[in-house]
Formats: structure tokens, C-alpha cells, sequence
């Protein structure tokens, strides 16, 4: 098994993951509870990866951070290399690409919170900053740990935006998949089994776990 | 001028009827202002207005000298910033909070040291000690609504507002916790609106009424005032009960209450009632009125008194007879020529002790 294209995946996911937490925030509360008539403008582009071929959405991120547009230019001169074909362009890749799987969870469980509940809140003096964070995210662990679980398994598994964006650079951008399919190419079905039974455990048991999150009853042990 | 709460504006919603308020609470001696009225008259809506909850769409809430809402102004105070206890009608308890919790919501800006003292003050005026650490969910309704209440006077608003503060409660409750509600409505002083559509609620717990239908509020003043002397026939139709008097009850066997009512002694059914300041209500529907010296019926109540008006209401008259007080009685214009009653004539009215409502008056 690579090794090395495991500990890339891992990392890509995880920080996708803890990225995604902190940006889907505002994004599904803004998405929730805004009274903006033209909010379902904002909701189609935040789900447009779903429905998207991972390669024309990694092909406009890679027009949008190259050399020639404005933000390649602007990195490059920060940083001193250009973005694409890099672990941190990849990054930024995944996060737009897993940014639905994050933001819808969350949303939905926004949405679920009684309104009346922080209603309360806001006529005890609480500030409306104050009553996300002291009422509305504890009523919402479940669908925060749905949003970055789904997004941390959908980042191990993107094939297309990778290829795209990152390319197939050993220790840097090579990820799970992409090293799944070179092994194929090269009639390696061996190694190919090895790697794909890792991804197809690791993705069992994550979806297990979101599933078992969202339960109403407890089979394992009662809740309390 | 004193310092007073002066609500005027008016708020619409989408294929609804506009709900438009004109009402003055003074705040200088606390009272209780009933909002009452049938359900979808637009009280909870003026409660929500008063919270800043809802914005109106036009018009002003001016609080002493603060202006809570001035629409053409473009003044808006957001519900923090107003001072307020709100206690909606399902309470809104926070689940993931234990009543501790739930009452020390609104305290965060206190010291710690005060803050628990509050707590436990709370706890105690509520009769919820040994319940610090329980679970909204694991509390009975009751213990629900006083957690609510704990919750609504802790920050000491300079207003309360209850949205239906008893209705999720089972009838024998609810009438236990009336009375208790009262008593503390009177010992914490803080002007009160209760938002209610149960008459005998609005009597135990209000000092004014004020009646609205369909968005409109159509009659402010004391209860006896609303209910003895409806602006007009709608207003009479909603409150639904003709006669209400104040009494006093001077003795009360299993259950049957003695009540005078200026020296007219009356029977009627006490089982609920504690203390002695009662209404007396009573429906015209339920008054039987019969030619001074007839027979003997099952009615606990033989009433002589003085015909004093007689109004014909279709096929129906409002007879009001001086026994001691003014009673009014619904009888149809066949009974009313067989009777021959006239103004002035005398009559006796029966009333079965079991249409004599008594609503307690105590504190």
C-alpha cells in the first residue's frame, strides 16, 4: 500500500473537515435564517458541487487560481509559487468541492431549532452572537458532527477535482484514488484491492457513524 | 405626565386582518392588563410587538420616556435592549439546560456570587428547590411554567408579558395555579400584560381588561366594568357572562359558598374558591325569572328585586332586575308577556347555586 498517498488523503480530509466547520458555520446559519428574497440564488451556488462533473468545477478552479487570473497572481506574488498543483491549491479545491456536504447537515439542523426558543433567549438579553453560541450550536451537535464527517468522507474520495487542481505529485498532491487508478493502469490489481478495501472500510465506518448520530433510539445503550 | 406604557400601531400580516392596538398602561402604581378576546384576535400579536418580536408596520410603543418602536421615526429597540420577562405560550424552556440553567440564562453578565444568589432566591420564591439539576423534560407542567416564570423575572424586567401563561396546564391546575399566579403577580409589582381568552382567568389575575376582536381592541376598563357593562353587543357576545359582581364569602359548607353581595345573600358553588374577595358571575341564559310568590323549584337562589330595563334583542330580552345589585337575565318575548313584566315590576329570579360562578379575588 502507498503510504504516503494515505497520509496525503487523511490530511487533505481532516483539514478539509475542520475548515469546512468553522466556514459552514456562518454560511448555513446566513443560509437559515436570513429573510433575503433572493437567498435561493446563494443556496443553488452552495449546492452546485453536488450536481457539477468534479472536472468542470476543478477546471474553473484551476482558470481562477492560475497564473493569469487576478487571486494566482495575487498568491504568487505572497508566496512565491503559484497555487495550482500545490497541497494548499488542492485544499482549497476540497473545500469548495466538499463545501454542500457541510453546509446542507449544519443548515438542516439550524432549521430544526424551535424559533421560539431563541426568541426566548433574545428577550433575556442575550445578543443574537451570543444565543448562536450558547443555544443554537449545543441544539445542533448532531448535524455539526454530520456536516464534518460527511465532508471529511467525501474529501478521501474525490477523484476528479484532484486530478484537475492538484495533478499526481508523489507526498504533495497524490491522494487515495488517484493512486487507486495509476495501480490499475499499471495492472498492479493487487495493490489497487489493498488500497480500495482501506477506502471502502474507512467509508463504511463513517457513514455508520453519522447514521448512528442521527438515530432517535439508541440500540447500543439508552439515551439519557 | 406619570409614566406610562402607550401602545398605538398597527401591524399586518399577509391575508390576515390588521391588528391595530390604542392602549395606555400607566407604571406608576403596577398593575395587570388582560388582553382578552376569542384565539386569532390578535392578542399574541400585540404581545410579540410589545417583545419586539414583530415589527409593526406602523405606528409607535413608548415605554416612560423610551421609545421602544417609532416606524416613521425608524426607531427600533431589539428585544434585548427593552428589559422585558417574556414568557411565551408553551414556555420555550431551553432543553438542553436544566432549570438552573434555565433560570441563570439571562444572568451571565452578573458576578458569579450574585448570580447564584438570584438563583436561589428564585428557586425559592418558585417553589422549585430539589429540582436545580432536573430537565425541562423531566418537569410537570406546572413545574414547567414556574421554571418559566423564575426564568421571565430574572433579570427584574421593568414589564412582564404572558402569552396564555395557564393554558398548558390541566383544568385542575390550571385554577390552583391561577390563584398562586395572582398572589405573585401582586407581590413582585412589576407591571404585567397577560395575554388570555379564559374568562375566569382575566377575572383572577387582571385589574384591567381589555377586549379585542378580530385585531381590534374594543373596551378597556376594570373587569366588572367589561363584563357588566360591554361597550357594545360585540364586546357582550365575546366576554359571554352579563353579570358580574363583587362579593364576599361568609361561609362555605362542602363546597356551597354563602356570598354577599351588597347584604343579598347568594349560593353558589365554591369548591375552588380560597378566600373571601370573590366575583360572583352569573350568564343571563341561566336566570329564571317567575311572579313574586310562586312555587317552590330546586334553585338555590330566590332573588326579589326591581325591574329596572328591559331590552328586546330579537327574539330574546335582557331583563335587568335591583336585587341588591344589578342582574341581568335572558328570557324570550313570550315569557316576557306571560310574566307582564314592565319596568318597575316585581319579580323573583332563581338561579341554580351551580350557574353562580365564583372566581377568588384574594391579595
Amino acid at each position: 500500500m502507498n503510504w504516503i498517498a494515505i497520509a496525503v488523503t487523511f490530511k487533505l480530509a481532516l483539514l478539509t473537515a475542520a475548515v469546512l466547520l468553522v466556514v459552514g458555520l456562518p454560511i448555513a446559519y446566513w443560509l437559515t435564517f436570513s429573510k433575503w428574497r433572493w437567498k435561493f440564488i446563494v443556496e443553488s451556488v452552495v449546492a452546485l458541487p453536488l450536481v457539477l462533473p468534479p472536472t468542470v468545477l476543478g477546471f474553473y478552479i484551476l482558470v481562477a487560481i492560475g497564473p493569469h487570473s487576478p487571486v494566482g497572481r495575487f498568491y504568487s506574488d505572497l508566496v512565491g509559487h503559484p497555487l495550482p498543483f500545490t497541497f494548499e491549491g488542492l485544499l482549497l479545491a476540497s473545500i469548495l468541492y466538499s463545501l454542500p456536504f457541510a453546509v446542507q447537515p449544519i443548515a438542516a439542523a439550524f432549521a430544526q431549532v424551535d424559533h421560539r426558543l431563541i426568541e426566548a433567549s433574545w428577550t433575556l438579553g442575550v445578543s443574537k452572537l451570543k444565543t448562536f453560541f450558547r443555544l443554537i450550536i449545543p441544539l445542533s451537535t448532531a448535524g455539526l458532527i454530520t456536516g464534518a464527517v460527511l465532508s471529511f468522507a467525501h474529501t478521501l474520495g474525490e477523484f476528479g477535482v484532484v486530478l484537475m487542481v492538484g495533478g499526481n505529485i508523489e507526498g504533495e498532491t497524490r491522494t487515495v484514488s488517484i493512486d487507486i487508478y495509476d495501480e490499475v493502469q499499471a495492472l498492479n490489481y493487487a495493490g489497487a484491492a489493498k488500497t480500495a478495501l482501506l477506502l471502502l472500510a474507512v467509508s463504511y465506518g463513517v457513514l455508520l457513524l453519522v447514521y448512528a448520530m442521527n438515530r432517535k433510539v439508541w440500540a447500543v445503550w439508552p439515551q439519557r | 405626565m406619570a409614566a406610562a406604557l402607550t401602545v398605538d400601531c398597527r401591524k399586518t400580516f399577509p391575508g390576515r386582518f390588521t391588528t391595530a392596538a390604542q392602549l395606555v398602561l400607566p407604571l406608576d402604581h403596577p398593575r395587570v392588563l388582560i388582553l382578552f378576546g376569542p384565539s386569532g384576535s390578535g392578542k399574541t400579536t400585540l404581545l410579540r410587538c410589545l417583545a419586539g418580536l414583530e415589527w409593526p408596520d406602523e405606528g409607535r410603543i413608548q415605554f416612560g420616556s423610551t421609545t421602544w418602536i417609532d416606524v416613521a421615526a425608524n426607531i427600533r429597540l431589539s428585544p434585548q435592549a427593552r428589559r422585558i420577562g417574556y414568557m411565551p405560550q408553551d414556555y420555550a424552556l431551553f432543553p438542553t439546560h436544566t432549570v438552573t440553567g434555565n433560570i441563570e440564562y439571562g444572568l451571565s453578565d452578573l458576578p458569579t456570587a450574585v448570580r447564584q444568589e438570584r438563583v436561589r432566591e428564585l428557586l425559592a420564591l418558585l417553589q422549585l428547590q430539589g429540582l436545580e439539576q432536573a430537565k425541562p423534560a423531566q418537569l410537570s407542567g406546572g413545574q414547567q411554567q414556574r421554571v418559566a416564570l423564575a426564568r421571565a423575572i430574572a433579570r427584574r424586567p421593568q414589564l412582564l408579558l404572558l402569552d396564555e401563561p395557564l393554558s398548558a396546564l390541566d383544568a385542575p391546575t390550571r385554577v390552583k395555579l391561577c390563584g398562586q399566579l395572582r398572589v405573585l403577580l401582586t407581590q413582585l409589582a412589576i407591571p404585567a400584560i397577560v395575554v388570555t381568552h379564559d374568562w375566569a382567568e382575566a377575572l383572577t389575575l387582571g385589574d384591567t381588561i381589555a377586549v379585542m376582536n378580530a385585531g381590534q381592541v374594543l373596551q378597556v376598563g376594570s373587569p366588572q366594568e367589561v363584563f357588566s357593562r360591554p361597550a357594545n353587543a360585540e364586546v357582550a357576545q365575546i366576554v359571554g357572562i352579563e353579570t358580574v359582581v363583587q362579593g364576599l364569602v361568609v361561609a362555605n359548607d362542602n363546597g356551597l359558598a354563602t356570598v354577599s353581595v351588597n347584604g343579598t345573600m347568594l349560593k353558589g358553588l365554591g369548591a375552588d374558591v380560597s378566600g373571601s374577595a370573590v366575583y360572583v358571575c352569573i350568564r343571563a341564559d341561566d336566570v329564571l325569572l317567575e311572579q313574586a310568590g310562586s312555587g317552590i323549584t330546586s334553585a338555590r337562589n330566590y332573588l326579589f328585586g326591581l325591574v329596572t330595563e328591559i331590552l328586546p334583542q330579537g327574539v330574546l330580552v335582557t331583563v335587568t332586575v335591583d336585587c341588591g345589585f344589578l342582574l341581568r337575565a335572558m328570557i324570550t318575548r313570550g315569557a316576557r308577556e306571560d310574566l307582564g313584566l314592565e319596568r318597575g315590576s316585581t319579580v323573583v329570579a332563581a338561579i341554580k347555586a351551580g350557574a353562580v360562578h365564583l372566581v377568588s379575588r384574594s391579595a
